[in-house]
């Protein structure tokens, strides 16, 4: 084993290139660059607003990743649990149609938590309790919500309104930044803010030191008195509450209506994410910002029309850059050392 | 110690019964406060797992403990930390990735007001016990970046700062060298001073008459006697471990040296991190010698052996295997052709597939010749036949021979090891630590079959950090300081003293 410092650094490496797309951008528009120059496309305020978009479900989908992983459970189901979140966010915004728009999206947000809660419960039950292969159970989750919620789907409703973004005080007034990221919807909010909550929770605090502990060394924590699979169960439903909340921003925030298969491989990205950022909450949000910004400058080029590539090589972007950033980076992070191992509290040693 | 003195721990007929296996058999024992009580038994003597039990870890089949007199009910380590009991585990139970302040407070945190880890006055309260009780240890290091010994500390002071009053020391020693021993050993001392009560366990007879008030020993679950170090020498508890008369010297004959089968001429690799390990090693082994190759762990002698085995590539220098040159030959070359056997210094690393049967590793390096493999095909039936007589060849105790290799003792899968290389017809042996880890009864079993191989004539090289081992097996002893053969002296000539000047690299006629 090399030393830890080497691990650390991808989780630097990803936040970096967010850090430097921010700066980038500022620079540019407040330049006097002319609106056609490529600058612009690739780094204007609107290619970083949507850059932002594209980046909340993915960097909400690494936190889910992180707060199972972390503990010691596998967790490639997000994909699936981001879609059941997004389509019990839709029709609890439909039924509710008839209230006022805020209580409804509210109500719609409450249902995404709750039925990616209810994945990750089962996730949990399936991995622990029956002692499952991590990766079957949740290949099994992204096969269920995918086969139930396009056999539920009924294409004649249509949720009325969406989250609209907020203005934040002063915050806002701020030259390109505040347009970035002062004036948006409440779930972008709440996805930056869950990052650094998630960094200080791992970090500093006593659940923090304990689900750690269950993901590297469990009969370590075992041994002083830790209740490794509690931890487990708690953690890998409260990862399927965000990856829920992760389906409510597209259906709730972004989109606004609930389409078949509308995570389109975005669990998958999230998880991407996780890795490129080494299991640590701003690493994963850096790397989820690199493929956001992906998706971003996909979008931009082919509003633009600059370029005479074939649309469908622009549309491969954000996938090619995802498999080359794993691809990269893989063998240089450290996942948690127990990560997909049932913990069994007797007769597993001697 | 009177009579009406309360034991601080009182264990009572426990008895603990896994499928298939009894591990302790109505045991009892007790421990008096300020005292050092030695556990001594041979793997799988049940140890372990009674000690398992006091903590909690384990429930017992039937059987009752109690901490200062009350009966205490122990469902989880939770219990048995809350009264008192702290455990250090022979296998540590550290997060290598965290720090050892985070280790230590893992599970007994310190949170500020606001709800976040409280890591300075953790630390200031580790500093305060280091100082107390002389355990060195900076509670910002990374556990992984620590030597063994100092993780060991940290694990003394995880019982401490839980307030432990009855300390459980599952084979300490096993993983540590000589002077990390006796820096142990002052430690318990010390903590013995300050009142706490020690079980000490292991299976090393001078460990425990050094540093114990009382020994109990154990044997296949049961408590087969008690005595103090006093009435007790190393042979009488070797017996009481072993259930029979151990010979703890070795039996042999003079040499009678024949050709020369391994030659090494200024061997010269690196070590995995890159650094210069064998500085141009020179040395020959003759048929029916053994020359064995003493020294402090990580002066060359690992990388010695993987390089004469080909498990490392040689920088420069030559690897002779009865006369011809195998320097880097592939490892089914050197043992094939160059007809040797290679006892590996870990043997879960190099030795052994723990989760392959007993069978299958017994045929790991011949599975591919006849009769164990037909064409493409394997032949079960002479797999398992074969194993069935190295079994009984080399009392290998196992259940049976699709048995997995990882569920045996330490000692039987060094035998299962020994069984597989001393069985084929061989010229050369290298045996590095053959006896490291294991019990008294494999030891001797172990050495013996090493001379009767020297005595057929095979040329044997033998790598072992315990200087006991080197004296009583070498005909000639060679002994490595920093990667250097700093001299090679006849067994004649061997004592403790000049041998132990060596390996701290003063030469021979150098005044200290």
């Amino acid at each position: 084993m090399s030393s830890p410092t080497r691990f650390k650094k991808t989780s630097l490496i990803a936040l970096a290139i967010a850090i430097v797309l921010i700066i980038v951008g500022i620079v540019v528009n407040l330049l006097p660059i002319p609106d056609d120059s490529m600058w612009r496309v690739l780094f204007g305020v609107s290619t970083l607003n949507f850059t932002l978009r594209a980046t909340v479900p993915l960097a909400l989908g690494a936190m889910a990743g992180i707060l199972c992983e972390r503990t010691g459970i596998i967790n490639i189901g997000i994909e699936g649990m981001m879609l059941a979140g997004a389509y019990a966010g839709f029709v609890a915004k439909v039924a509710t149609n008839s209230w006022p728009l805020m209580p409804s999206l509210l109500f719609g947000v409450a249902a995404a938590l709750l039925a990616g809660a209810a994945m990750g419960y089962i996730h949990a039950l399936f991995s622990i309790k029956f002692k499952m292969d991590q990766i079957i159970s949740g290949t099994f989750l992204i096969l269920l919500a995918g086969g139930l919620t396009a056999y539920l789907f009924n294409p004649d409703m249509v949720a009325e309104g969406k989250f609209s973004p907020i203005a934040i005080p002063f915050l806002s007034k701020i030259p390109v930044i505040g347009d970035i990221f002062f004036n948006n919807p409440p779930i972008t909010y709440t996805a930056l803010i869950l990052v650094a909550i998630l960094h200080v929770a791992l970090f500093h605090t006593k659940w923090g030191l304990r689900s750690r502990a269950a993901g590297e060394h469990p009969r370590a924590a075992d041994t002083v008195g830790i209740n490794v699979n509690f931890y487990r169960y708690m953690n890998t439903t409260l990862g399927g509450m965000v990856a829920g909340l992760a389906g409510g921003f597209l259906v709730l925030e972004a989109v606004g209506q609930f389409q078949e298969g509308m995570t389109a491989g975005r669990g998958f990205i999230s998880l991407a994410a996780m890795i490129f950022g080494n299991w640590m909450p701003f690493g994963a949000l850096g790397a989820a910002t690199l493929f956001g910004y992906t998706q971003g400058v996909q979008n931009a080029l082919l509003l633009a029309g600059v370029v005479n590539i074939p649309r469908h090589f622009i549309s491969m972007l954000p996938y090619l850059v995802t498999i080359i950033a794993v691809a990269g980076f893989v063998g240089r992070v450290r996942p948690p050392a127990a990560e997909g191992k049932v913990y069994e509290t007797e007769g597993s040693s001697e | 110690m009177s009579k009406d003195n309360i034991p601080v721990l009182e264990v009572k007929h426990i008895t603990k019964r896994f499928p298939g296996v009894i591990a302790n058999d109505d045991v009892n024992l007790t421990l008096q406060k300020g005292e050092i009580l030695a556990l001594l038994g041979e793997n799988g003597a049940g140890k372990s797992t009674l000690m398992n039990i006091i903590y909690g870890l384990y429930k017992p089949t039937e059987g009752e403990i109690y901490v200062n007199g009350k009966k205490a009910e122990m469902h989880s380590p939770k219990d048995a930390i809350a009264l008192g009991i702290g455990m250090v585990h022979q296998h540590f139970q550290l997060v290598p990735v965290m720090t050892v302040a985070e280790n230590i407070m893992l599970g007994a945190e310190s949170v500020k007001k606001n709800g976040l880890l409280d890591i300075k006055k953790v630390s200031k309260e580790i500093s305060e016990l280091s100082h107390r009780y002389h355990l060195d240890v900076d509670p910002s290091a990374k556990v992984e970046d620590l030597p063994v010994g100092v993780q060991q500390r940290v694990e003394i002071i995880k019982a401490l700062y839980r307030e432990a009053e009855i300390l459980i020391l599952d084979e300490p020693t096993a993983v540590l060298t000589p002077q990390e021993i006796e820096g142990l050993f002052e430690i318990m001392k010390r903590l013995q001073a300050q009142g706490k009560s020690i079980i000490f366990i292991s299976h090393k007879l001078k460990e425990v008459l050094y540093i114990s008030d009382r020994i109990v020993v154990l044997r296949g679950g049961k408590v087969v006697g008690e005595t103090t170090p006093q009435d007790a020498t190393q042979e009488k508890l070797a017996a009481m471990m072993v259930g029979r008369e151990v010979i703890l010297t070795v039996d042999k004959a003079p040499p009678s040296p024949g050709n020369v089968v391994l030659e090494v001429k200024n061997l010269k690799a690196k070590s995995d991190l890159g650094e210069m390990a064998l500085n141009g090693v020179s040395f020959q082994v003759r048929e029916g010698e053994i020359l064995g190759v003493a020294g402090v762990q990580g002066n060359g002698q690992t990388e010695l052996v993987e390089v004469i085995t080909s498990l490392k590539k040689a920088e420069d220098g030559q690897v002779i295997i009865s006369g011809e040159d195998m320097t880097n030959a592939s490892p089914r070359t050197i043992t094939q052709k160059g007809q040797s056997s290679h006892v590996p210094e870990d043997r879960h690393a190099y030795g052994m597939v723990s989760t392959y049967s007993v069978a299958d590793n017994l045929v790991l390096n011949i599975y591919n010749l006849p009769p164990f493999a037909k064409g493409i095909t394997i032949n079960r039936p002479a797999i398992i036949k074969h194993a069935e007589e190295l079994i009984k060849e080399f009392d290998v105790r196992t259940p049976g021979p699709l048995t997995p290799g990882g569920s045996l003792s330490g000692g039987n899968q060094q035998k299962m090891v020994v069984a597989r290389e001393f069985s084929r017809p061989i010229k050369l042996l290298i045996a590095a630590q053959p006896t490291r880890g294991i019990d008294v009864g494999s030891i001797e079993f172990i050495h013996n079959q090493i001379v009767s191989k020297r005595d057929e004539g095979v040329a044997v090289l033998l790598v072992s950090s315990e200087l006991d081992e080197i004296m009583a097996l070498s005909d000639r002893i060679a002994v490595m300081y920093k990667g250097e053969i700093i001299d090679i002296v006849p067994r004649e000539e061997a004592t403790r003293e000049n041998i132990g000047l060596l390996m701290a690299g003063v030469k021979r006629g150098e005044k200290v």
